[in-house]
């Protein structure tokens, strides 16, 4: 199979659960986990005579995630029933909405690791209620209903088919991910079903620009399964066109304990869906004041912050995106500038050490920005060598307390003393006689090679700029 | 006002009709209860109101005439039925219906066909026939019915009792089971126009958990005028076609005399897409139908009709067997006009129809006319079985009250005549949200009409 050969087309759906107290057209609770069937009313069960009555702080929540994507909002969308039978939809329809969604025509720009800054296209975005969970593994021979999902507020995003790779994929949806938790308005848990995706995949030959033929790709329920599902269902794809095959439009449901797809068989598909205007809710009229609230109540977008860190710190957009990937870490950036760092310095630092102990404890940026900024000035100062900053980084980290004096108590001061320097330099010099002679008759490359042993010598406490100085001097006598 | 027994006994008195589906131990025992816990001091205080059994209840099953739903115990009221015994009335049980509202005869019930009161041979009309009946027959001096397409006014006009349908948003729709939610609404049938009115102002007024309630107060009620100086009676010429039957014909005359000598102009008018509104109406209707009756599925209420373990065969065999041949062919000519392929041409043209049929109205009324007087149903009350094998004759009994909900105006019908002992109905449509003025003109026709008088 000659991948290269081929470019993938992808374009995702994804369904995040809006964070809101009650579901979207009752006042039951959301709260996930709880016994089954206990969060439940006439209007999410669908009893007879039940009317559905919208939650305005999902309509709100709603308007804030399309704002954010830059979309168009409108002032008037229109509620559509989306008609199907399955034993967890207790209406026999889901309320959607169709052909005039709450919004369209966004942008979300992430980094692609082969194309760098991409720009998605968000086709639309449009509010629905869930529907129930069926559950097929409780009772044996029996699948059981859980309706306390049901009618829990969602938004559809539906990105254009922008994505050319898994990887993109991947990228595009942390990085919607990260947005969507950054204004507050989901958990974007996918663990807990908050967030959801399915994929349209194609495949054409590089150069080629018509889509060809998708597929949707159902079933990913993990984060670390996006990539994977995507990547078996192109090689499936590319396999198949390139043994003479066509690919067929269907829905392929991913399994990620075989990490394979299969065809849904053809009885859990709807066809038609008979979507038409739902008689129950009339047009969905947004205000101008109300937009503007939802406006007011959004943070700084990543990618205006993205591009303030670029304009105010001279960062490259790359280290913009990354420091600003999530409103803590931005904040945070910016705490450690605002105490004194040299603004590239403290991106380095936040990008590696900051994130990497992030990772490893929970998400929890251990060293408060002041410390950090006081270890990249030792850093710059001369006091701390690189190395040991990153000791008194993990020092500080684990068991806080101010850098200096830790640095001290570790005994990781550089020492700037000529004098001392001179000690070690003679000792080293006096040690390693053959390579003196080798440097003398011009080899000076082994420059390194004593400030390394110097720096050996003084267990890293010497300053190695000064190191060297007094190296050049000795030497060259 | 009236003890519990005495209200039971009448309505057990009556129980020939099979227009009441409250077993009558179950009535009694309630309505004792109900009195007990009745508030003194509220408008309806001791008015039995029966209630059509598509409209929830906690007091009794609410089966909407299907064996689909047969034994189903609503787990909370209709916010009409929370209002009635917010001001002191009683729910004087539950009436048989169409299946689901769907028919003109009340002979589409699951639990057998309502009789007219004045002739078993003939249909009260339908599909609220229930109601109309028990009123007619003197049982009780109001009952809840609802509306699709005119299905209080028609059984109002066949059992001459008054019949009267709001405007679409003016009672919530909370509680009443859905056939075609954008026309639905909850009516009232009375004895007399005040009892109908009176019942009407207590179950209107805005409802949070209906959003197509429209957000106002309670229906005012008019008083009763001296005469109707001042008022224009618009009369559509589409509603007096030739074909019109003559004794219908008849009783009209002369009630648009009698409104005359009240002091009221009356102009003919044209509303000239009325021949489109049958077949837009058996478009949307059964397409919303379809939707709003794809929850009964056996899953979680109502009976199962099957033992197979597959979920495909106990929709099948639930809905095959619990829904009657009617339900089942609104289902699929509903189901057929929302398909793909299929939208444009049948749902997307009838929303449009719809909207010109309402225009019609609105010209009329932007020409002076208060209200319009036409006859409510083409005939008195058929026989039964006389029109069953013909849907489309049935549908036709619709012709006249259909209009209105299509285009969600006020509209009620009033006894106006007898012909050979049947009763004779004729319709007021107004503006709207201006029920009052309805109401108004129906008070002052109501006093000089010869109601029981062959026209």
């Amino acid at each position: 199979m000659t991948t290269a050969a081929w470019e993938t087309v992808i374009g995702l759906e994804t369904h995040v659960q809006l964070r809101t107290k009650s579901k979207m057209f009752c006042g039951c609770a959301t709260a996930f986990g709880a016994p089954p069937n206990t969060q439940v009313c006439p209007v999410c069960l669908g009893l007879p005579g039940a009317l559905p009555a919208p939650n305005g702080a999902a309509i709100g929540l709603a308007v804030r995630g399309a704002l954010a994507l830059g979309c168009t909002v409108h002032p008037r969308s229109i509620f559509a029933r989306k008609n199907y039978f399955y034993p967890d939809l207790p209406k026999g329809y889901q309320i959607s909405q169709f052909d005039q969604p709450l919004a369209t025509s966004g942008t979300l720009s992430f980094v692609s690791a082969e194309r760098g800054f991409v720009t998605a296209t968000i086709v639309r975005l449009h509010l629905e209620e869930d529907a129930g969970k069926s559950v097929h593994d409780r009772f044996p021979k029996a699948t059981a209903v859980d309706l306390n999902r049901s009618g829990v507020p969602l938004i559809e995003i539906v990105s254009g088919p922008d994505l050319r790779s898994p990887a993109e994929a991947r990228a595009y949806l942390q990085t919607l991910k990260q947005l969507l938790e950054y204004i507050g308005i989901s958990d974007c848990d996918m663990e807990k079903g908050s967030l959801r995706v399915d994929a349209n995949v194609s495949v054409r030959r590089a150069g080629e620009t018509a889509l060809n033929t998708r597929t949707e790709v159902k079933n990913i329920n993990a984060f670390s399964f996006v990539e994977k599902a995507l990547t078996v269902e192109r090689d499936r794809q590319i396999a198949l066109v390139e043994s003479g095959g066509s690919v067929t439009q269907q829905t392929m449901l991913y399994d990620s304990k075989e990490n394979t797809v299969r065809p849904q068989r053809s009885k859990e598909e709807s066809h038609d869906y008979r979507y038409f205007p739902e008689p129950d809710l009339p047009p969905l009229v947004l205000t101008p004041e109300f937009v503007a609230e939802q406006q007011s109540e959004l943070p700084e977008l990543p990618a205006a912050k993205r591009d303030r860190f670029v304009a105010a710190y001279a960062l490259t957009r790359e280290h913009a995106t990354v420091v600003t990937s999530s409103r803590a870490v931005a904040d945070y950036y910016e705490h450690v500038v605002h105490a004194g760092a040299e603004p590239q310095a403290a991106a380095n630092w936040v990008m590696t050490e900051a994130l990497a102990d992030a990772k490893d404890h929970q998400e929890q940026l251990r060293v408060a920005p002041g410390a950090l900024a006081q270890i990249i000035a030792l850093v710059k100062g001369g006091t701390l060598s690189n190395q040991a900053a990153k000791k008194v980084f993990g020092e500080v980290a684990a068991k806080g307390g101010e850098p200096r004096t830790i640095a001290e108590a570790l005994g990781l001061i550089q020492v700037a003393d000529s004098n001392v320097v001179a000690g070690w330099v003679t000792d080293v010099l006096g040690a390693h006689a053959p390579e003196v002679g080798r440097y003398k008759n011009g080899e000076t490359k082994l420059m390194a090679f004593f400030v390394g042993q110097v720096m050996r010598a003084s267990k890293g406490k010497a300053d190695p700029k000064l190191a060297q100085r007094v190296l050049e001097e000795k030497l060259a006598s | 006002m009236s003890d519990a027994k005495a209200v039971a006994d009448r309505l057990v008195k009556a129980k020939r009709l099979n227009a009441l589906l409250t077993p009558s131990k179950d009535l009694r025992k309630s309505l004792a209860a109900q009195e007990a816990a009745a508030r003194p001091t509220g408008v309806l205080y001791g008015m039995p109101v029966s209630v059509k059994d598509n409209i929830c209840t906690l007091e009794f099953t609410t089966t909407c005439g299907s064996r689909i739903l047969e034994g189903y115990q609503s787990p909370y009221e209709a916010t009409a039925v929370a209002k009635l015994k917010a001001a002191g009335a009683l729910i004087a049980g539950k009436t048989n219906c169409d299946e689901f509202a769907m028919g003109s005869s009340t002979e589409h019930s699951a639990y057998g066909r309502v009789l007219h009161p004045l002739d078993k041979t003939r249909v009260p009309g339908g599909s609220s026939g229930g109601s109309a009946a028990l009123v007619a027959a003197g049982a009780v001096p109001a009952a809840l019915g609802s509306e699709t397409g005119g299905s209080v006014r028609q059984p109002a006009a066949f059992c001459g009792v008054v019949g009267m349908k709001p405007t679409y948003g003016r009672v919530s729709r909370y509680g009443l089971v859905a056939f075609g939610s954008s026309l639905d609404q909850i009516g009232v049938f009375g004895r007399s126009v005040h009892d109908a009115a009176r019942v009407l102002s207590v179950i209107s007024g805005r409802d949070p958990r209906d959003s197509t309630c429209e957000d106002r107060d309670p229906l005012r009620l008019p008083t009763v005028p001296e005469s109707l100086q001042g008022f224009v009676i618009g009369l559509p010429r589409e509603y007096f076609p030739a074909e019109l039957d003559p004794a219908v014909r008849r009783a009209c005359e002369r009630a648009i005399r009698l409104i005359k000598e009240l002091g009221a102009a009356v102009r003919e008018v044209s509303l000239p897409h009325t021949p489109y509104a049958v077949p837009t109406y058996y478009v949307i209707a059964p397409a919303e139908a379809s939707s709003n009756l794809a929850r009964y599925d056996g899953v979680r209420y109502g009976p199962r009709f099957n033992g197979s373990a597959d979920v495909r065969s106990l929709y099948r065999s639930t809905r095959g067997q619990g829904f009657g041949a009617e339900v089942r062919r609104r289902i699929m000519i509903g189901t057929y006009v929302l398909s793909a392929g299929y939208y444009d041409a049948y749902y997307k043209r009838a929303q449009q129809m719809r909207a010109l049929i309402a225009q019609d109205f609105r010209n009329a009324f932007d020409r002076g006319v208060d209200l319009l007087f036409t006859p409510t149903v083409p005939s008195p009350a058929f026989k039964a079985g006389e029109k069953l094998s013909d849907p489309i004759a049935m549908y036709m009994s619709d012709i006249f009250t259909v209009t209105a909900n299509l285009a969600g105006l006020p509209a009620m019908s009033l006894p106006i005549g007898r012909v050979k002992g049947l009763p004779i109905g004729g319709q007021l449509i107004g503006q709207a949200f201006l029920e009052d003025e309805m109401i108004e003109a129906a008070y002052a026709l109501e006093r000089v009409v010869p109601a029981t008088e062959e026209a």
